[in-house]
């Protein structure tokens, strides 16, 4: 089977086959960030423009990685550093940056949908890497890899995710990408946080977050924004914490091998009590160190040999 | 100068509904004839000589014809349908201020061709029309093109700031037709009280953009399960209903008349009911997406599909149909609001709200009466009757009055295509639509100022 997506904007875009094949092609790619030399050369030759309008360093950081790991040149644009702050339009960067060829451009903005409108726009491959409160695929895809590696396979198992649904990106790509991979996810939060129609992308919400991780193989802890305090979403972090944090006690009515995530940064003693991040059930930092691997797939399928034949990675 | 418009069906609600031959002198209606049927009514001379001059019927002594000098036209428009011309209670014009999105000039052939003899421009211009020397400015301007009727809105506070009244006696004078801050909703309910008092003394109608800001903050389409999975931070029905309900209690408490501009959803169309059946002086419109289009249509990030209030889910659509068609939503408006690619060629969130609509709404609306929701009487009340009727205007087709027709070609069928379009703005979500029926002539004071 061959890879025939251009872009990797959204995770409802992709099939199960392709999220598969995303999933086989990044664990083969693992491999290569143990070797003492961390290099291949498959995609010498390629540019890959990163292109942050948003604010972002392990993101960022993860995707350069991963570029120059296949010997790719990359380079990075951020907000400052470009025209948008002379007032170019998102339209004119992007073909600005069309004219100088690069393979792929790796986006991320604080407007849902603002790769969507890119990605029309240009020849380059555009990997989402993070649009607003829409999605983060990438970050969906190492989760599953994540899980997967650990679990064995995500079909039938029970995904918990708390935190503020509304607005978050990376709790829609996960339920959408968890959901579409066959397993079950329930989210739980202030009612504040639960966004209309919840239901439609997939999951079900729990009526506490003790029903939510009753039982769950995987419990998933969102960040906490604390500038959201502003907007009325909840009276304040203390009491956040008592009623939605992760703490021992709610640990305990996981099943016994569950695993602990979050997208990070973390914020200890909110959303999550320390010593569970970086207790035995925490693979927090396997995420991070499966994204690297995760990232160099999603490069490898759309810029390079992946294109002809996926299975030769 | 004569001019007979031969063999169209006539229908002018509650009026006329058949086959007649409409006699126009000097820009006014003369007379309104069956098929055929001669003018001047030819009557002998009680005298019986036969060379006494020609003489009018009774009826219409005050009406000499000097058949040498008078220029006479016939124009055959049989198997045409004249109404009384279309009436756009609500379009933005943007001049003064942002002509590049569109004119007078373009907006007011947009109307022609859309078939409304008469466009009311909200007052958001820049400089806003909150004084007479703009609306003086707007007047002179649109009687210089000599095209569709202008009836410019004043604003209904100084600035659109929601903080004080606009000087709506001056700007009267000057030629408004109603007040309103839309787009700036009014926050201070005190303030809308004074507003709705004031007008009513002057006899000015209140035209209410009904939102609740805080409510709608940072939203760009509806509040749903399309925006949920699109990411989009969401507008509530609730911040619509809401503020039209503190305009009913408001427009009882003064016991003066307010009209609610574009409603788009089901509890506002409830809300509107019960207070019509409460003899509550409130009347409303809604705009052709509302009852076209749902949230879906967003779907693609789509800024076409992006207006203020935003398009709603299907069960809002039903609402508006059966609003339409029971009576509550008495107009059919456009909110006509052209935008460049500067302000639509953007992410979905930074675009600019609105979308054009005077040269589609015709058609979109004939697709009421195609589907047997409005009669077609019933949809010329709420494209001309009624939006007369607000303003103050008699446009009945009767001797006397001006002629200010559309003639509807009703079996035109056509695919919408912007590339064609008048305005200077291609806004619209609906290209590539098909629809069937369009204006075939638009007539102002006699004037034929469009004919396709």
């Amino acid at each position: 089977m061959a890879f025939t997506k251009k872009d990797i904007l959204d995770i409802d875009s992709l099939s199960v086959e392709e999220i598969s094949m995303i999933l086989n092609t990044a664990e083969g790619m693992k491999e290569i960030s143990q070797r003492p030399v961390k290099k291949v050369p498959t995609l010498r030759g390629k540019t890959i423009v990163l292109f942050f309008q948003e604010p972002s360093t392990r993101t960022r950081l993860s995707f350069d990685v991963a570029a120059k790991r296949l010997s790719a040149d990359s380079l990075a644009i951020s907000k400052s550093s470009s025209s948008m702050v002379k007032g170019e339009t998102l339209v004119d960067t992007a073909k600005n940056l069309e004219a100088m060829s690069p393979d792929v451009i790796v986006m991320r903005h604080s407007s849902s949908g603002a790769p969507h409108l890119i990605a029309k726009r240009v020849k380059a491959s555009v990997i989402n890497a993070g649009d607003g409160i829409h999605a983060h695929p990438s970050q969906a895809l190492l989760d599953l890899m994540s899980v997967k590696e650990k679990k064995g396979r995500i079909e039938g198992l029970k995904i918990a995710i708390t935190g503020d649904i509304s607005h978050s990106r990376v709790a829609r790509s996960d339920i959408a990408g968890f959901t579409k991979m066959g397993a079950e996810v329930v989210v739980s939060a202030p009612l504040t946080m639960i966004p209309k129609g919840i239901k439609a992308l997939g999951c079900k919400l729990a009526d506490d977050m003790e029903s939510c991780v009753e039982n769950a193989d995987v419990i998933m802890m969102l960040r906490i924004q604390k500038e959201r305090q502003g907007a009325m979403l909840f009276p304040g972090e203390r009491e956040y914490a008592s009623l939605f944090g992760l703490n021992r006690k709610r640990l305990n009515l996981a099943k016994k091998d569950v695993v602990v995530m979050h997208p990070g940064p973390l914020n200890r003693g909110v959303e999550i009590d320390s010593d569970i991040a970086d207790g035995k059930y925490s693979i927090i930092l396997n995420q991070v160190t499966n994204g690297v691997a995760l990232r160099m797939a999603l490069f490898y399928l759309v810029a390079g040999g992946g294109k002809r034949n996926a299975d030769k990675a | 100068m004569l001019t007979r418009l031969k063999g169209a069906k006539v229908v002018d609600p509650g009026n006329i509904n058949a086959e007649k031959d409409l006699l126009i002198k000097d820009g006014y209606i003369k007379a309104i004839l069956d098929p055929g049927e001669p003018y001047p009514r030819l009557e002998k001379s009680t005298s019986g000589s036969d060379s006494s001059p020609v003489s009018v019927s009774s009826a219409d002594s005050s009406f000499s014809l000097d058949v040498e000098n008078d220029q006479y036209i016939e124009i055959d428009v049989s198997g045409m349908t004249l109404v009384p011309g279309l009436i756009d209670l609500h379009v933005h014009l943007r001049e003064p201020g942002h002509e590049y999105k569109e004119t007078i000039e373009t907006g007011l052939m947009a109307a022609a061709r859309g078939g409304f003899t008469a466009v009311c421009p909200m007052a958001n211009t820049s400089p806003v029309n909150d004084n007479a020397q703009v609306t003086s400015f707007i007047i002179n301007r649109a009687k210089e093109l000599g095209l569709s009727r202008i009836y410019p809105v004043g604003a209904m506070t100084k600035g659109l700031k929601g903080e004080s009244l606009a000087e709506f006696g001056d700007m009267k004078k000057a030629g408004i037709a109603a007040v309103s801050d839309d787009g700036c909703p009014v926050e201070n309910s005190m303030l809308m009280r004074r507003a709705l008092e004031y007008a009513k003394g002057l006899n000015i109608p209140v035209i209410s953009h009904s939102e609740d800001l805080s409510l709608s903050k940072n939203g760009a389409m509806n509040e749903g399960i399309t925006a949920t999975k699109l990411g989009i931070k969401g507008i509530p029905n609730a911040a619509e209903a809401s503020f039209i309900m503190r305009e009913i209690s408001l427009a009882e408490l003064a016991d003066a008349p307010v009209h609610i501009a574009h409603v788009s959803c089901e509890e506002s169309v409830e809300a509107i009911r019960n207070a019509k059946k409460r003899g509550i002086k409130v009347t409303c419109e809604t705009a052709p997406h509302y009852f076209t289009l749902t949230e879906k249509a967003v779907a693609d990030y789509d800024t076409n599909a992006k207006m203020n209030p935003p398009l709603r889910t299907e069960k809002d659509r039903q609402a508006i149909i059966k609003g339409l068609a029971d009576g509550t939503i008495d107009c059919i408006a456009t909110d006509h609001a052209p935008h460049s690619s500067l302000e639509k060629d953007l992410e979905f969130d930074k675009a600019a709200f609105g979308i054009i609509g005077l040269e589609t709404s015709l058609p979109l609306s004939l697709k009421l009466v195609e589907e047997g929701i409005l009669s077609f009487e019933t949809l010329i009340e709420k494209m001309s009757k009624n939006p007369a009727s607000i303003l103050g205007i008699n446009n009945d087709l009767t001797p006397g009055n001006p002629a200010d027709i559309t003639v509807i070609d009703m079996e035109s069928c056509f695919t919408i295509d912007p590339k064609s379009f008048l305005s200077k703005s291609r806004n619209t979500p609906f290209a590539g639509f098909k629809v069937t029926g369009e204006a075939y002539i638009t007539m102002v004071k006699g004037k034929i100022i469009y004919q396709r």
